[in-house]
């Protein structure tokens, strides 16, 4: 055990302060010292994408990174996307085209996919498939999964053409 | 009252009963991040459980220091043997009729087997106590083969040394564990002995593991002030566990209370109780805080329940013009350490005596002989019934090997061997009485879709292409129909440690006519909240947005066997059918009392009981549940509530017909999926959106396991397969889009008629993408080769086959 470093983030929006050790795994920062269960562990070795998060921009799966070399980030969980009044276009399509099943790959799933939008806000199928690559699902084939990412984009960007 | 009026059309809609898609009620959480799994259950003081494992497939345990580990801050304890055999919790038993040891008694089976449970303030500290435990070994002789475990005077288990009869007959060697036969032996060999045409074939169902996303784990807490344990857990048999902690433990079982939260996929991982369970439970009652277990990936991989692991050997015998007229099938089948199946007590290898599969097959032998190794223990159903994988693998792998002696069309062999229609209901040669099919209607509607003719043609034209050299490419037409046995299962025969398989449901209607119903099943993702709710909707009348389905909490469900083996929907929804019905006959009593009519003179209708012959007289399912709370109505008792265990006559026989077209690059092995029809027959249909997601899920399942994904081992019983690196899993990228299709043939004897569909994509996915791979090699004279079909081994036999010269 080491001494403990002084940890800040700015999580959903939220700015956060607490004491870890370095070697602690951002994953179980977030769950078990800031109470944000919706990134899940499925095998701490970057494979299956469940712990995925958003960090300064970019996805990346937490359970490989220290939560210090994540010090003064700022982070977006599936808490942070979305709200119960108003889902994310997303969510509401995971669930209109039955995207999920278990539920336990979801939060890195659609984590990873708001990224993926922005990225390459008109995908097609194969770059879904491909920009989606790092999230395994043991439920869906994923058939059901691209298809809420596809109708999705489209929505996002009818949205768009309407603002304009 | 037959003709649906708009008015009738618009309520029977507002149900969302059965046979629509209605959109999933779990979603809204899950989407959001609000599950609650295992590992989200945080309670104060609670401490953290690891394992200490052996890093050997087979050592003598010569001892255990646990003062390093001790001395370090934040470590509570380190459980071993020693500490548990006081209260006898050493061993425990397994659903197979076996025993298994929760922490290593003086020996270790296979590598990764629990030695030690560190119990510390949180996971780091448990987990650098682990890394302290000095455990001395010494090594012994590794068997990982099961064949040379039947012939060596290695005494894998020293425990059962000298018992020559074991939970199912007599055992044959020390290392043999039961002989399980099934149909007639002296038949079958005479019928093959006197054959016109004999094809026999011996293939090995590889070793994998159901690898659900989420891991295994518990949360023990016992409350010493009221002496109640509860214990939080990945359990798809939560009430089963009850009973089983509460045998083991001494703790009597009103005082125990099991929760099964959400579950991130279960695929039969989650049916055994496991060491870390127990343990868990141990170190709740000995320290007095609550206990968290949570197996890591590795720890998945090595130690919790794979499946298969089948050496089959089959005949099968017919007549020159392709009529099947014998099956005889051996099994050696590889337990590991301890034999930890989770099948239904009496069938010490599932249901393998369903691979006479969907053929009328006069005369059929099954013999299994279950053997330990070094290896994990397990061998439960990965998405599949018991054993049903590798018994449909078996009989679509011994058609096509028939079909090659035959020099016949695959399709056209299956064909002239199906079960007809009017045969049913059909008492196979292996015993079980399949209730309803349409086989022929099911095979010609997918090989029409598939333009079946057409696709042989353009495989031949490859073939002519190879040839000539103008192409790498060959193509394979995977086929298989199978025929599924699901919803164990009635009492007679099917029990798990004593506790007849039976489901239940218990429902109450609200005074403002909604509802709960709880059932003893638990969902895993297949969306138990949203159909067993249509289900409801359609028998009582109420909508399924106004039923809550509640699931997994032992305190307050009724008892039932859980989810695994596709018997929810066979057997817990025929008790929500039944519950609903007994709900019906009270709310038509109560009708009749507000209506000032004889009970016989009003009759339901969709959400209402109206007076015969005169619609407009009615009272709604919402008017009945408010008076049976408001009035007092002679002869009734208030309330509105009921509660059914069904046990289920038969179990349920979905079946279908798959076809995959793929092509193989026999220069790099690498196989692509060009297409893929998955034609169902699950019965009556719940949830058409839901049966299509199961269906696409399982089909990705049987990919897995047929291109690529095993648990194996080396020589010296060192697992290979441990992480997502080395364990195939497939991702978004090697995933095809499929066609789903179906037809509706209901079940007899279930009361909605719905037979079940989670595992069928699986069971009938894997022979159909083995087949696809190997029939591309047909025409170059392969006969038959071993799954997994990774891009090594497909490589390996274009080159056995001498296509690389």
């Amino acid at each position: 055990m080491s001494d403990k470093m002084h940890i800040k983030l700015k999580v959903n929006g939220e700015d956060k302060e607490f004491l870890a050790e370095p070697r602690e795994l951002l994953i179980y920062a977030l769950r078990e010292k800031l109470n944000i269960t919706g990134p899940h562990v499925g095998c701490e070795t970057s494979h299956c994408g469940a712990c995925t998060v958003t960090i300064d921009g970019k996805s990346v799966k937490s359970c490989t990174m220290f939560v210090a070399q994540a010090n003064g980030a700022e982070i977006t969980t599936i808490e942070g996307i979305g709200t119960p009044d108003a889902l994310h276009v997303l969510q509401e399509n995971f669930r209109e085209h039955h995207g999920l099943q278990c539920g336990f790959c979801t939060p890195g799933m659609i984590t990873r996919a708001t990224k993926l939008l922005e990225e390459n806000p008109n995908p097609t199928e194969e770059e879904v498939r491909f920009g989606m690559a790092g999230n395994i699902c043991r439920c869906t084939g994923y058939q059901n999964i691209v298809k809420s990412i596809l109708s999705a984009a489209s929505e996002i960007n009818a949205a768009k053409e309407a603002a304009q | 009252m037959n003709d649906m009026t708009p008015d009738r059309e618009e309520r029977s809609a507002n149900l969302k009963g059965l046979g629509c898609s209605r959109k999933r009620v779990e979603d809204a959480r899950f989407t959001q991040g609000k599950g609650n799994y295992v590992d989200d259950i945080k309670l104060p003081d609670m401490l953290h459980g690891d394992f200490v494992r052996s890093p050997y497939a087979h050592a003598r345990v010569v001892s255990v220091n646990k003062d390093a580990a001790l001395a370090l801050p934040g470590v509570v304890a380190v459980l071993t043997a020693e500490d548990l055999a006081p209260l006898n919790l050493h061993w425990m038993p397994t659903l197979a009729g076996d025993k298994q040891m929760v922490l290593a008694d003086g020996k270790v089976l296979f590598q990764g087997q629990e030695v030690a449970f560190v119990v510390a303030s949180d996971r780091y500290v448990a987990a650098d106590a682990v890394e302290l435990v000095e455990v001395e070994y010494e090594e012994l002789e590794v068997i990982t083969d099961p064949f040379e475990a039947l012939k060596s005077d290695v005494v894998l288990r020293e425990d059962l040394e000298g018992q020559t009869e074991g939970a199912h007959g007599p055992r044959k060697h020390h290392n043999h564990i039961f002989t399980w036969e099934q149909g007639d032996e002296a038949g079958t060999n005479q019928v093959l002995d006197n054959a016109e045409v004999v094809a026999e074939e011996t293939m090995y169902y590889h070793r994998t593991h159901p690898c659900p996303l989420e891991t295994c784990g518990s949360v023990a807490s016992m409350d010493k002030v009221n002496g109640k344990l509860t214990l939080w857990g990945t359990f798809q048999a939560p009430h089963v566990v009850r009973t089983v902690a509460s045998l083991l433990s001494g703790i009597e079982e009103h005082n125990i209370r099991v929760v099964s939260p959400d579950i991130g996929g279960g695929f039969g991982n989650k049916v055994g109780v496991y060491p870390g369970y127990v343990c868990s439970i141990v170190a709740s009652i000995v320290t007095g805080k609550p206990v968290k277990w949570v197996e890591d990936r590795m720890e998945n991989l090595m130690s919790t329940a794979f499946a298969r692991d089948y050496h089959m050997t089959g005949k099968i015998s017919a007549t020159k013009e392709g009529k099947i007229t014998g099956l005889h099938c051996h099994v050696t089948a590889d337990h590991g350490g301890f034999d930890a199946c989770a099948d239904p007590t009496k069938f010490p290898a599932g249901f393998m005596n369903i691979c006479t599969g969907s053929y009328d097959i006069p005369v059929a032998y099954l013999a299994v002989d279950g053997v330990y190794t070094n290896k994990a223990p397990g061998g439960v159903s990965y998405r599949c019934s018991f054993r049903v994988t590798e018994a449909v693998y078996f009989i679509e792998r011994m058609i096509e090997v028939l079909a090659i002696e035959l020099d016949m069309d695959a399709a056209e062999l299956r064909r002239i061997n199906f079960i007809k229609k009017e045969q049913f209901p059909y008492t196979a040669a292996l015993g079980w009485e399949y209730d309803s099919g349409d086989y022929h209607t099911a095979w010609d509607k997918a090989l029409e879709t598939v333009d079946y003719e057409g696709l042989r043609a353009e495989q031949a034209e490859r073939v002519a292409a190879f040839k000539r050299g103008e192409t790498r490419k060959l193509m394979g037409v995977g086929l298989s129909f199978f025929t599924e046995i699901v919803g164990a299962g009635p009492v007679k025969n099917c029990d798990i440690l004593g506790m007849g398989m039976f489901d239940s449901c218990e429902i109450r209607i609200h005074p403002t006519g909604s509802a709960i119903a709880r059932l003893g099943t638990i969902s895993q993702g297949q969306g138990h909240a949203t159909t067993f709710a249509q289900i409801l909707a359609s028998e009582i009348g109420i909508s399924a947005d106004s039923i809550t389905i509640e699931e997994g909490d032992t305190d307050t469900a009724p008892y039932g066997l859980g989810t695994y083996g596709s018997r929810s929907t066979p057997v817990a929804g025929a008790a929500t059918a039944m519950a609903g019905r007994k709900i019906r006959a009270k709310a038509q009593m109560i009708a009749a009392y507000l209506l000032e009519v004889h009970d016989d003179d009003v009759e339901f209708d969709i959400d209402r009981f109206v007076v015969k012959g005169a619609p407009e007289r009615f009272k709604t399912m919402k008017e009945i549940a408010y008076a049976a709370y408001n009035q007092a109505i002679p002869g009734i008792e208030p309330g509105l509530e009921a509660v059914s265990y069904y046990d289920p006559p038969n179990m349920t026989y979905p079946f279908g017909a798959y076809v995959c077209v793929m092509d193989i690059d026999v220069d790099t092995g690498v196989p692509e999926i060009r297409r893929f029809y998955a034609l169902d027959d699950c019965g009556t249909r719940i949830n058409p959106m839901i049966i299509e997601g199961q269906v696409h899920g399982g089909l990705t399942e049987a990919l897995a396991v047929a291109l690529g994904q095993e648990i194996a081992y080396d020589d010296m019983g060192n697992v290979k397969t441990g992480t997502l690196m080395d364990f195939f899993l497939p991702t978004a990228w090697e995933v095809p889009n499929y066609e789903t299709d179906y037809t509706v043939t209901p079940s007899p004897h279930h009361p909605i008629g719905a037979k079940g569909v989670g595992e069928s994509p699986h069971v009938g996915g894997v022979p159909c993408f083995s087949n696809a791979v190997q029939d591309a090699f047909r025409a170059f004279g392969l006969r038959h080769t071993n799954m997994p079909h990774d891009h090594w081994r497909i490589w390996q036999t274009a080159n056995g086959l001498g296509l690389h010269d």
